[in-house]
Formats: structure tokens, sequence, C-alpha cells
């Protein structure tokens, strides 16, 4: 079956390497996820000074999605409120939730921080990912305990043969403790991408999740 | 109250993860919300949080906020004035 | 295109345990939102709208022991209970999906171990299913306060996509000091009962609840009055994660898509309302900017208080009974306007012929929906 859309490209960030459509383009020896984020953030000459402030999961989401689409044009390329994001994961912002909980474990050092708490809902990587790209159309986070490729393939390839959208970032984001992975792909219109890397199926989609 | 602006602009870039910043860049006459430091409401409550946590002091309603909040002039000032001790 | 259909829903908040039992304690003029002394969960008295263990545990304990499940699950198994027992339909084949709406889950159980399993939403997700023998995986939607509009959303989109043919969607919150610590320290708690859209607001009141609807593409299980669950857009501010657009932009996109999609005379629109200056101002912006200043629009929050991820379901449950009884309900806590765009609010209940209701939501993150339900 042919379908609407195709994958135009793909980013992972997962044991310490950041990989651009099977190109490797960053390996950081940092132990700890933030110090590895900020060398990716370096690395890549990211200037957007809101980066700090956000949790490891907005960070995570955030640096895929940064590379994912530089240089892409996406803005002038699809209408703004066409222009999708459909994460999932597995531990929502269980992460973010834990340090949420530190601030209030203990009756002499109550300090609930309202820009630690804004985090503990997952869906604000996508709020995150909006607002440097100027994108208004849907957004959707799913929790599931494995990434599911066929589910992600039926969802979008809905959205797309509907014409809710043109455009659509989504994947996989997450971050339990010390383990970290996102893989995202770019999913296009098929009829406005000439380049796309590969078809949007579950097994190509699959297929990519699994090249460590 | 030249020690305690210091260490106050320190505070507020751990505080607000402004790690872009140095305290030298941070005028502490200019207004924090205008341009400047491009804080947001976020942050405002985060500064709030701030003034409890060091300094034991409340902030009882959002005019008296805006007040304090202006520079980190005025949150030094605000400090000396009910600071006990 | 195949259409949508409600089959069966229910609704679990302090103004009772089923749907009906709700509306007849809203028609009294009840409200479930009351002062709350629990040092344990704020070191200051709260407004807030809770269920009482005691009520919940009674309900529970008539089928199954209280004691092997947590407060949040017995309220969900609770509320799917009885919407299930409310339809013909056989929900155990492979042609049927389970989704749950929450943003937090059982996240009380973060206060003693966190790394207890049951803190995975998906785990929680599976414990539900599996309790109710329904197949496939399922799904959780956790999008902040409109998750529960996006997960009916997402059933209604899967159906017509052919992949399912009914869906169970759940949505559950539950409040502890988790969240109530959160809401304060963005200084959004009301200091008595929420008063949506109103001159003298001053924020919200927190409420727990859960709520269940059961869509599907079968039109013989859905009783005389037919009602369909019509298609849905979800929308992003691209302005700020917490604060609400000062345009209304990203919920003037999502109705305007709806409008554009559905191009029908709304009758009624349900609104977040959820008394926080900045939200009502927003929406009564978006709802302007759309052409809706004079369409009759309510706030269920001073009913049962802003019940997060359970709010989009349990609100579109009591818009539904709204189609289908013909009643519009009152603003509970609304009596003169303080936004800067007038809407038409309702004031009093009444009953009122409605054809279709527009239920609108926004939250965290700068996300927004609406969605569309009307009489066949």
């Amino acid at each position: 079956m042919k379908r609407a859309c195709t994958i135009a490209s793909y980013c992972s960030i997962r044991g310490n390497k950041v990989i651009l459509d099977d190109k490797l383009l960053y390996k950081g020896p940092e132990d700890h996820f933030s110090d590895f984020a900020s060398g990716v953030y370096k690395h890549f000459s990211v200037s957007y000074p809101k980066f700090h402030k956000m949790d490891n999961l907005g960070k995570l989401g955030f640096l895929a999605a940064e590379i994912l689409l530089k240089g892409r044009d996406i803005i002038n390329k699809y209408p703004a409120d066409k222009t999708g994001i459909m994460l999932m994961n597995s531990s929502s912002s269980l992460d973010t939730d834990r340090n949420h909980q530190r601030t209030i474990s203990n009756s002499n050092d109550y300090f609930p921080s309202p820009a630690v708490f804004v985090y503990t809902l997952p869906n604000v990587v996508i709020g995150e990912i909006c607002i440097r790209h100027k994108f208004y159309g849907e957004g959707n986070f799913f929790i599931m305990e494995k990434f599911n490729p066929s589910f992600m393939v039926n969802y979008i390839s809905q959205l797309f043969d509907n014409d809710i959208v043109d455009c659509c970032i989504t994947g996989w984001v997450e971050i339990d403790g010390d383990n970290f992975e996102s893989v995202l792909f770019l999913i296009e219109k098929s009829s406005r991408t000439e380049t796309g890397i590969a078809n949007f199926e579950p097994a190509t989609i699959e297929s990519i999740y699994n090249r460590k | 109250m030249e020690q305690l602006v210091q260490k106050l602009k320190e505070e507020i870039i751990t505080a607000l993860n402004l790690s872009e910043m140095k305290p030298e860049n941070i005028d502490e006459k200019a207004p924090l919300f205008v341009d400047g430091l491009g804080l947001d409401s976020i942050d405002a409550l985060e500064l709030t949080v701030l003034l409890e946590k060091k300094y034991g002091l409340k902030i009882n309603t959002s005019e008296e906020g805006k007040k304090v909040l202006l520079s980190v002039n005025s949150m030094a000032e605000f400090i000396r004035e009910n600071k006990k001790g | 295109m195949r259409e949508v259909y409600i089959s069966a829903d229910n609704i679990i908040t302090p103004l009772g345990f089923t749907t009906d039992e709700n509306a007849a304690s809203m028609l009294a003029g009840e409200t479930g939102i009351r002062i709350v002394k629990e040092e344990n969960m704020s070191p200051l008295p709260f407004y807030a709208s809770l269920i009482d263990p005691k009520l919940l545990l009674g309900r529970f304990s008539i089928f199954d022991d209280p004691a092997k499940y947590t407060r949040f699950d017995k309220m969900a198994i609770c509320s799917i209970k009885d919407a299930v027992s409310s339809t013909e339909l056989n929900l155990t084949d492979s042609r049927t999906l389970f989704i749950l709406s929450t943003t937090k889950g059982n996240i009380d159980l973060l206060e003693t171990d966190s790394s207890d399993k049951r803190l995975y939403l998906w785990n929680t997700a599976r414990m539900l299913q599996q309790y109710f023998n329904f197949s496939n995986e399922p799904l959780v939607v956790s999008d902040a306060c409109i998750s529960g509009v996006q997960a009916i959303i997402t059933g209604v989109r899967l159906i017509k996509a052919g992949l399912y043919d009914n869906c169970i969607i759940n949505g559950t919150d539950i409040i502890s000091e988790f969240v109530l610590s959160g809401f304060n320290s963005f200084k959004s708690i009301s200091t008595g009962p929420c008063r949506p859209f109103d001159r003298t607001r001053d924020g919200l009141s927190l409420g727990e609840g859960s709520g269940t609807i059961i869509l599907t593409s079968d039109p013989s299980a859905c009783g005389n009055v037919k009602i369909v669950a019509g298609d849905g857009f979800s929308t992003n501010d691209a302005n700020h994660i917490s604060g609400p657009s000062r345009t209304g932009e990203g919920l003037y996109i999502a109705i305007s898509k709806l409008l554009k999609n559905t191009p029908v005379k709304v009758d009624f629109i349900s609104a977040h309302g959820t008394a926080t200056l900045y939200n009502d101002e927003m929406e009564s912006i978006a709802m302007t900017r759309a052409g809706l200043q004079e369409v009759p629009v309510n706030s269920f929050k001073g009913y049962w208080g802003h019940t997060l991820g359970a709010a989009g379901v349990i609100e579109s449950v009591m818009s539904i009974y709204s189609i289908r009884n013909s009643i519009l309900f009152n603003t509970a806590g609304f009596s003169e306007s303080g936004v800067t765009n007038p809407l038409n609010i309702v004031n009093a209940s009444v009953s009122k012929d409605i054809g279709n209701c527009m239920k609108i939501a926004s939250g965290f993150g700068g996300c927004n929906a609406a969605i569309l339900f009307h009489r066949k």
C-alpha cells in the first residue's frame, strides 16, 4: 500500500552517541546525562538559553529535534498548524517526578519549585519543541512499556491520510535514572519529499530503532 | 550591601539555571523582567522560592512581588530591610 | 466514513458514583469542593474536591478485596465497571482497545518507594486491562490537562481508521501532596471554592475523580438518543510551557479547525474554565476570536474542581448528558463576569434542547484541544 508519508530523516541519541541518518555525529565521554547533554549542546553550537532550564526529558527531546530539523526549514515548507509532534515513552516524567518529590519529602526543607514541577508532565517536551520551532499543530504523548513501531505507523498514517498534518516529528524519548534513549523521526508528506530515506512502515521503523 | 548584591547574583544564576550568564553580566539596577535576562513567570515564582529558602522571607501579594523583584538592587534592599539578626 | 457513538459512560466524583447521581446532585445545587485540613497533604488548609475514602472503600468492597488495590486503582475500577455493565457490547474481543488518560497515575506511591513498579503508567493501564479481560496492549494518553479530551479524540481516530471497533476510555487522577504542593508553588490554588469566569476568581480548586466513556462504531448498542463523538483536534500555543497564550492562539486554531471540519452552529460549549485569572481570560479571547461569544458556555469545575487527567473525560460525559437530557448546567461559583471579552456564561441550570456541544481544554506545555459531540 502506498503511504501518504515518508521518513525524511531520523536522529538517535543514546549510548552517548548522536546519530543522524546513520551518520555518527558525536560521541561523548560523559558519565551523566546532564553532562552529556551539555556536551551535545556545545558540539552542535546550539544557542538557546532556555535549554539550561529544561529537565532531562526536555533536553533529550529538544536536542534530538534540534539536530533532526537543522537546515530543513520546516517552518517555511509547511503550514505551522499542520506540523505535529507525537512522542512516546515508558516512564513518563518519572525522572523529574522524583526530583519534585525530593523538594517536599522533608517538612523542615519544604520548598517545592515551580521550575521543577512544570516538568512533571511528559508532554511539556512537546511544548518546548513547538516553542523553539514555532509549530502549532497536533501534539500527542503516549506512554507504553516498549517502543511500538506498529502503533506509531498506524497513528501517524491516519493523521496524514485525514489531512491533519503535512509534517510530523515522532518517536521515542525515554529517560529513567541513568538510562536514556531518544529516536526521533521526521515524517513528511510523500508528495513534498523527494529525498526521503525510507518508506514509513513498521518494519523500517523497527530496523532503524534497532540500529544501535 | 555590595556583598549581598554579588551573592544574590550568584544565587539567581544558580536558581534560574542561567548557565550562560556570569554575575558581572547582570546589571543590579536594570529591570529583571523586561528584556534583560529574558525571565518569565516561572522565574518570578522561582525567585520568591529563593527569597524564602535562603533568607526566610515571604512575599505575600503579587503587588509586593512586582516591587521586590524589580531588580537585583530592589531584592537586596528587601532582604536588608526584613532580615532579622 | 464510519461514525463513532457513545455506548455507555460513568463518572465518579464526591457528587456521586454514577453519571445520574452526579447530575442529580448538581441540579440540587451541591458542590464537591470543601475545605480540607490534612497536614500530610498541605501545612495549611485548602479547598479541594476529594473522594471520601470510606465511601470508596464501601463501594469497592462489594465486589473485590480493597487491600489489593491502590486508591487510584479503586476509583478507576469502580468507574470502568459501572460503564462496562451498562453496555451490550462485547468488550473482550480483539476489536476493542482500552485507553487510560491520566497525568500522574499512582503518584502517591512515590512518597514511600521511588522505584515502585506501579508508578509506571503503562503498568497501571495493563493492570486495569487485565482486570477487565480486555484484549490488546492498552494505550496511555498523558497530555497534561487536555489528556481526557485527547484520549477521546484518539479513540475516535483509531475507530474511524478501522483499527478498532470499540474503545473504553477511562480518565482518572488523584490528589496527593505531590500535585497539591506543585500547584501551590505556582500560586494557582484559590482561597475559596473556585469561581470560573467570575470577577473575583483567584485560582483553581483541585479535584479527584474518574470518568469512563465507551466509544463504538455500532449504533445499535447506544440506546435511543444516539450521540456521536465527532472529530477533534489538538494544537500547541508555541508560546510558553505554563502560561496560557495572551492571544488564545492555540485554542483558537483548535476551534477553527474543528468548525472548518464540521461546520455547525454550536449549541453549547463546555469550557476548560479552571478559574485561574489567565486561563479563563485566554479562553474568552479564543472563543470571541472564533465568533462564539453568544453561545451558552459553562465550566463544570465549580462542581468537582480541576480533575486534571480525568477532567476531559468527566466533563465530556456531563456534556453528553446535557445533550441527551436537554439540560444546561449552571456554572457553579460564577456570579459576575470577570473576563475582558464577555461570554454567554450559563448562570442557572435550565432545560434547553441541545443538538451539539463543543468541549475544549487547555494545559501545561501549551496544549489545547477541541472536540464536538452531537445528536444523531
